[in-house]
């Protein structure tokens, strides 16, 4: 199991009351307390622990204060700006001295970016209130360091954070010893449980708990607790004697490893405690005498425990941090180390100094580790040291030895594939085969890359006859499986491989064909490591075998065939068997096609021979492992892609490429950012070429309508119109048709064009064309034909279509789909999931709005592929002009929205003033038409003016010295209106972001709002939100949600003066577009929400705009839209669609999320069907009423 | 008092009656509907092995597709057990038939490979049904398959099923063949206890619209209680020691009478339950029951096959001479 259920298997078992809110890395533990509640696990005192899922975690942190109050057991999770938001509350939790445990998968607080990876980050911003810390290093120990915790706190009455690295261990699978009731039962003593309930809030035995204290006794009471802190060390410390006795693993609360005369030692907190551990092994057996202290016990800080347990000899220690606290003397343990050292040592006192290590999971490493050592080994030791970057600015870091690395016993193996092919979850099951079969300890850890369409995966996994401390990713393999041939060319797959390790390729080609369609660089490092290479053409069997192109059982059968771990026919009994208990819930069908491709799966397996020469002919048969034939050197022409064209700018080739290339790790600390500010634009150069399939365009077909366009999530297929003078040098095959409308010159001409690198394949234009051939009803005007058949051609159009003029914005009709898509879209290529359903709303309002546009994201989906390194989708236009984009967090993004409007408006108040002021200046006729003329923020021809004249009087005050000129030139562009952008998630508007965006509507201010409504919390992984439908599966809501959705739009109407909208562009485009367009133009708050089909709605996403047809077709998503007016007798609310035709039943039996419920509880699903049929009915009859309600806005015309 | 009792499959049937495979026998309160209304027995809708496989991968592929794509979102959905798939759904449905309904309940299952339909026919044997409908349906598009290949294709499997089950076989045929007597033959030679004559196909059509092609399947109506009746006739004197049963645009209780007249053991209906509901089942019982009582039978087993071609005045009037004399009736 991972670390996220070593911990929460505890906390389920000993809590009455889990109050949870999802974040990454900790979801995992909620998800798990939410799933086991939903099928009646029980506690230890037999009742089933109630699960209750709140809006933020500032709202978890509430429900578990309020239960504890009770004198209930209770427990959270949570990780990062999760455990910020606990805060306040976690104050008041210790103040009142109250038991309760929250179990944190430590992760990096935001600062110049967001990062969902490993630190100590959160839980040191949580040190100073008053809650005991204690931190595992290990899936193991993450384990008992869960019960450990709750039985403490029982017994201390101090709450206990519990943390261990996010997902170096929550995420990490291990071998381990589970505990088992009574060992909880033994621990978790029933006495301290009745004390605990018996301080409870009773009116049978009243009592005032939280009271206001003044100056005269504050103080006083804030002391008297002293002695419990006084008293965790002891009885942590006891605890952990009493689980060594039932385990017979014995903890301490700082734990030391190596020679017990050493002179030099490190300090560690968390997994880098294992990395640690095998350098000091390895440089106490090469004669060295080092050592490790661990920290377990973080606080109250266990100064004598750390005194006793570091050696007397040592001379040197060197204290780790695994967060950073900028403008302090010292990291956080660096410093506490320090006291306790200074305070209490006998003797000479040792040379302290302190280093950083880790960041947001920085790999750490045991030749980091060794690089420490030796460091303490030298005459001058550095005070301060950052290990495992290379700092070229301040100076800091250490030089690391990558071949110091000391040798391991265990086995490696790495292995390359696709999100979607299933190799993660066929390395879990190899991992829990080979740990559950054999004596031998395992590891595995999964990488992901930051795209959610295509993206590639590698797993690491270690088996081995001693236990795994390697908490560190695997850099030199005994085997490498590639699952998808095509990142042979993509990415150094063999880099990772040692010499004579074996290789598995899941090859399309021939035995005989496979050598030849290597990469030369790849065929120079089969021969130079004389790489034992075998070949399978899994995806030929998964798709015989009925499995599509899900490889993942005929890759891992492979695997066990030549890994050797468990014999052959065993191996593949075993992988039956863990096929048969994984699948089972999913129906026969699906177990019996996997055993069929297991069966089948070892016929294909082929050693690869190698040829004898550059040019020579195959070899007859294969060359023994090990030997390759003398003279063997690569041939062919196929090299690897390269990454980056070499017309990017500059920062992108220099920088960016490298973290594309998998190589960011070596970038320096002056390539980057000093303020996390990057240029935009840049998806455009990251060419992946992910599709098999592309649409290809049949211009004699085509109707103009623009839909392929609009509803093309990742802007790779777009429209454009120019005069046919522009074709003069297009390139051969360039195709065009006349454009069909009247706005543009007569002889203008249309093309379609696929940016066949940067489609995904989703295939959703050709879903949604309209266009067929009369003659073949199969033939439309795109069709999804194979890439490797059309992206060479396409691959030249495509750049030729880019150099085309753009349309003069002022002369199309912006307000229709055809016209809106002759734009350019400033949103482009995003790493969004394929099939997308909220991207083709960004990429709509970018070419609207796009170059006078500021974007305020809420952290979610949008923020990930908006604002993931290493490149983003927001973009430019030939002015340079684009999105200004923005991502504060996840729970204030309206408030951050206002702020930026407020900011604008400030600057625009300004730079009027100073316009009127020196008018004279300026010229009278100019200053009166900038400050008359001023345009709205969708005026195109005015905004073209306006930006005219704030050019020329740039023009006019340059050089003018006056202060008042010099300030208006700073704040001219403040004359050009700001639309203003507001944009996240369901998880966000409705959940945790809801009371701000409610203030922020009620302001009266010019924001407009756009909410990207999936439904659910779909960056976290389908957790239910406040918008999630009643009837549908999520987590958190695993036997169906059985509350309706909240009518966030009606909510936003009772202001009056809100703008609302509800869209959908799969069911009606025109609205979409025009609502968006009112949206902005409107000067007050606006509120647009946006259905977006979504991967967690399951569904089949090319057919996505279908499913948004269904949704409107039957009521469930009406479309309106609430446009305040101040006119006498107006009717704001326009039902946009028509009356429902279709029952809910049609629509909700074609999606997964609720199609699963009637699988699993076909009653239930009936009686919430039932009752979301009703709910459509009544909202239909109440929004038909709307429809005819007269209500005008009251304005206030007075001066504010 | 008439008798209506009669034996289908070896089932003594309180009424000739018997409910085809339908939305309707596939909801538990509209089976207790119909054992209220006298039914004879219930025949549940068939268990297609391709729908069960479809509905599980397409589940399988849901779940799987948006799973391992980013590390905050390994999947996206609670790890649930779809204990209501297909055929647990459908043999759950088949167990509580049984434990609440009065009447025999036959199960119809529809494979896709020969190992399906065993597999499927024993599991549904095994949960308590009555007897076993084997629901052939093949669209015989293959040009390289023979009649023959075909016929032989449907042999197999009635004989692999045969010696799988123990409870009684019936099959559901299609009127598609080209020597319809020789064949039915051959099928009760290879293992069935009955024949149910015909099964409907789902018919493409044109969506005019989206130029997609839809497939539809429109109720029957009551003219096409024509052609099974003259097989039913036919077969009769054929297969005397065969269950045979009418199905296919029974909507009144006089096509029953002529359904059971001509030697069918039972008559089935669906398009008429499933248009009025269940308890036009009563309704349909009681018409036959009065048109006997006014013709003056006595009971169903003495109606049976009282008007079969051995039994007609005109034995040669279900065979071709039938066309001439449509004919010269319109030429008259």
């Amino acid at each position: 199991m991972d670390g996220n259920e070593a911990a929460a298997r505890v906390a389920h078992r000993v809590s009455d009351v889990c109050a949870i809110y999802p974040i990454t890395p900790a979801s995992p533990m909620g998800e798990h307390a939410d799933a086991w509640s939903a099928e009646g696990r029980v506690n230890l005192w037999g009742e089933v622990p109630r699960v209750i899922a709140m809006q933020s975690e500032a709202g978890a942190a509430g429900a578990l204060h309020g239960a504890l109050q009770k004198g209930a057991l209770a427990t959270t999770f949570t990780a990062s700006q999760g455990l910020l938001l606990m805060l306040p509350n976690m104050f008041k939790i210790a103040g009142e001295l109250t038991p309760t445990v929250i179990h944190v998968a430590a992760r990096t607080i935001a600062t110049h970016a967001l990062s969902i990876f490993g630190d100590h980050s959160d839980v040191m911003a949580a040190r100073g209130t008053g809650w005991a810390m204690l931190c595992a290093s290990s899936v193991q120990e993450a384990h008992d360091f869960a019960l450990v915790s709750h039985a403490a706190t029982l017994r201390t009455r101090v709450p206990f954070i519990h943390f261990f690295d996010g997902f170096r261990t929550s995420h990490e699978l291990s071998k381990i010893s589970a505990l088992g009731d009574d060992d909880l039962r033994a621990l978790v003593r029933a006495g301290d449980v009745l004390e605990h309930r018996a301080r409870g809030l009773t009116p049978e035995h009243p009592v005032l708990r939280g009271s206001a204290q003044n100056p005269d006794v504050f103080f006083q009471a804030r002391e008297a607790a002293n002695p419990f802190y006084d008293a965790v060390p002891g009885e942590v410390g006891d605890v952990f004697d009493e689980l060594a006795h039932r385990t017979g693993r014995q903890y301490r609360l700082v734990d030391y490893f190596g020679a017990p005369d050493a002179e030099h030692v490190i300090v560690i907190m968390g997994s880098g405690a294992g990395a640690v551990t095998e350098a000091v092994e390895s440089a106490n057996a090469s004669g060295r005498k080092v050592g490790v202290a661990v920290i377990r016990l973080y606080r109250p800080f266990p100064s004598e425990a750390l005194l006793d347990a570091l050696p007397f000899t040592a001379r040197r220690i060197a204290v780790l941090d695994r967060s950073k606290e900028p403008g302090a003397p010292a990291d956080p343990l660096h410093l506490d180390v320090s006291l306790a050292i200074t305070e209490g040592w006998h003797g000479q006192l040792p040379l302290v100094t302190g280093g950083r290590y880790g960041l947001a999971s920085k790999e750490f490493t045991a030749a980091h580790a060794l690089s420490i050592l030796d460091d303490l080994a030298k005459p001058e030791p550095r005070r301060r040291f950052t290990v495992g970057i290379v700092d070229d600015v301040t100076w800091l870091s250490l030089p690391v030895d990558g071949a110091s690395a000391p040798p391991l016993s265990a086995q490696q193996s790495v292995f390359f594939g696709l999100g979607s092919d299933g190799t993660v979850g066929a390395n879990k099951a190899s991992i829990t085969i080979i740990g559950d079969r054999t004596d031998l300890w395992v590891q595995g850890y999964f990488v992901y890359d930051s795209k959610k369409s295509g993206s590639v995966t590698v797993s690491h996994l270690r088996f081995g006859p001693d236990p795994i401390r390697s908490t560190y990713l695997i850099t030199g393999a005994d085997f490498v499986a590639c699952h998808q041939f095509a990142l042979l060319r993509q990415m150094p797959v063999l880099d990772i491989a040692r010499h004579g390790a074996t290789v598995l390729l899941n090859s399309p080609h021939p035995i005989g064909e496979v050598w030849d369609n290597l990469p030369v660089e790849v065929q120079s490092q089969v021969i130079d490591k004389a790489l034992d290479v075998w070949t399978i053409d899994a995806s030929s069997i998964a798709r015989e075998a009925g499995l599509g192109g899900r490889i993942n059982t005929v890759m891992q059968a492979c695997f066990f065939a030549l890994a050797g771990v468990i014999p052959r026919d065993e191996a593949m009994s075993l992988i039956k068997e863990s096929v048969s208990s994984t699948y089972a819930r999913r129906g026969d069908a699906v177990v019996a096609r996997n055993h069929a491709a297991i069966d089948r799966a070892l016929e294909g397996l082929e050693r690869l021979p190698v040829p004898l020469h550059a040019r020579g002919s195959m070899p007859r048969g294969s060359m023994p492992r090990g030997s390759m034939p003398i003279g063997s050197m690569p041939r062919g022409s196929m090299h690897r892609m390269a990454t980056i064209p070499s017309e990017a700018p500059d920062f992108v080739r220099d920088v960016t490429a490298r973290m594309i290339a998998a190589q960011g790790d070596l970038l320096p600390v002056s390539a980057l950012p000093v303020d996390g500010t990057f240029p935009t634009g840049t998806a455009r150069w990251e060419k992946r070429g992910l599709a098999e399939r592309i649409p290809v365009w049949d211009a004699d077909l085509c109707i103009d309508c623009g839909k392929c366009a609009i509803v093309c999530p990742h802007a790779a297929i777009r429209m454009k119109a120019f005069p046919e003078s522009a074709l003069a040098d297009a390139p051969a095959g360039f195709k065009t048709k006349a454009y069909g409308g009247k706005d543009l010159p007569a002889g203008s001409r249309l093309t379609v064009q696929v940016a066949p690198d940067d489609c995904t394949g989703c295939g959703i234009c050709v879903d949604v064309c309209p266009a067929r051939s009369k003659s073949d009803s199969s033939h439309k005007s795109i069709d999804m034909l194979p890439a490797a058949d059309h992206s060479a051609a396409e691959r030249p159009r495509f750049e030729y279509f880019l150099g085309l003029p753009e349309v003069d914005r002022s002369t199309v009709r912006l307000d229709t789909v055809k016209g809106s898509q002759l734009l350019q879209p400033l949103f482009e290529f995003s790493g969004a999931c394929a099939g997308c359903g909220e991207t083709p709303y960004l990429k709509l309002l970018t070419q609207q709005f796009g170059d006078r546009m500021i974007v305020a994201n809420a952290t979610g989906c949008s923020s990930i592929f908006g604002g993931n390194l290493p490149t983003t989708p927001w973009s430019v236009d030939g002015e340079g002009r684009g999105p200004a984009w923005s991502n504060s967090l996840f729970e204030d993004n309206a408030e951050f929205g206002l702020g930026l409007r407020i900011g604008a408006d400030v600057q625009r108040a300004a730079a009027r003033r100073l316009t009127s002021a020196l008018a004279q200046r300026i010229g009278e006729p100019l200053a009166q038409s900038l400050l008359d003329d001023e345009p709205g923020p969708a005026d195109e021809a005015g905004m073209v003016r306006q930006r005219g004249r704030i050019a020329e009087l740039r023009e006019r005050l340059s050089g003018d010295t006056d202060p008042d000129a010099i300030t208006l030139m700073s704040l001219a562009d403040a004359l050009a209106p700001v639309s203003l952008w507001i944009v996240g998630g369901d998880g966000w508007a409705y959940d945790i972001g809801f009371g701000g965006l409610d203030h922020v509507l009620s302001s009266g201010h010019d924001v407009n709002v756009l909410v990207l409504d999936t439904e659910v919390y779909s960056n976290t992984g389908g957790q239910a939100s406040k918008s999630t439908p009643r009837g549908a599966i999520a987590k958190f809501a695993s036997i169906g949600k059985s509350g309706r959705k909240k009518d966030l739009g009606l909510l936003a109407q009772g202001y009056g003066d809100v703008y609302v909208a509800q869209i959908a562009v799969g069911a009606n485009e025109m609205q979409t577009v025009r609502a968006l367009r009112e949206a902005a133009e409107y000067r007050g708050p606006s509120l647009v929400i946006a259905y977006s089909t979504c991967i967690a709605h399951g569904i089949e996403m090319s057919t996505s705009m279908g499913h948004q047809r269904q949704a409107v077709d039957s009521g469930y998503w009406p479309l309106y839209r609430f446009h305040p007016s101040p006119d006498p007798g107006a009717h704001p609310f326009a039902l946009d669609s028509h009356r429902p035709s279709i029952p809910l039943h049609e629509f909700q039996s074609q999606e997964t999320r609720f199609a699963a419920l009637a699988r699993l509880d076909p009653a239930r699903a009936e009686r919430l069907e039932a009752l979301a049929q009703a709910d459509i009915d009544e909202r239909w009859h109440y929004y038909e009423q709307l429809a005819g309600v007269e209500r005008s806005t009251i304005t206030d015309s007075s001066p504010s | 008092m008439t008798d209506l009792t009669t034996t289908y499959l070896g089932l003594a049937l309180r009424s000739p009656l018997v409910a085809s495979p339908s939305p309707l026998t596939g909801n538990l309160n509209d089976l207790v509907l119909l054992d209220e209304a006298g039914i004879g027995a219930v025949v549940l809708p068939s268990l297609f092995e391709e729908d069960v496989e479809s509905e599980a991968m397409t589940f399988h592929d849901r779940f799987e597709d948006s799973s391992g794509l980013h590390p905050e979102a390994l999947d996206y959905f609670p790890d649930v057990v779809l204990s209501h798939l297909g055929i647990d759904r459908h043999l759950r449905l088949l167990q509580e038939a049984v434990s609440i309904l009065s009447i025999p309940v036959i199960a119809s299952v529809n494979g896709r490979s020969a190992g399906g339909w065993v597999d499927y026919a024993t599991r549904l044997a095994d949960a308590g049904a009555g007897a076993i409908e084997l629901n052939m349906y093949d669209v015989a598009a293959a040009p390289h398959r023979s009649a023959s290949d075909v016929e032989q294709g449907y042999l197999t499997l009635v004989e692999a099923v045969r010696a799988a089950v123990g409870v009684p076989l019936s099959v559901k045929l299609s009127p598609y063949f080209s020597s319809f007597a020789n064949f039915a033959g051959r099928v009760v030679d290879a293992g069935a206890d009955g024949l149910v004559l015909f099964n409907r196909f789902y018919q493409p059509d044109l969506d005019l619209r989206t130029l997609d092609v839809t497939p539809t399947l429109d109720l029957s109506h009551t003219g096409e209680v024509r052609l099974p009746l003259r097989w039913i006739a036919l077969l009769r004197p054929q297969l005397p020691q065969t269950s045979l049963a009418l199905t296919s645009g029974v909507h009144l209780g006089t096509e029953i009478a002529k359904g059971l007249l001509a030697g069918a053991d039972a008559v089935m209906s669906t398009a008429e339950l499933l248009r009025r509901g269940p308890s036009r089942a009563g309704e349909l019982i009681a018409e036959l029951d009065s048109w006997m009582d006014a013709e003056g039978y006595a009971s169903v087993e003495q109606l049976k096959g009282s008007v079969a071609q051995h039994t007609a005045r005109d034995p040669g009037a279900f065979e071709r001479a039938q066309y001439q004399q449509v004919l010269a009736a319109w030429t008259r």
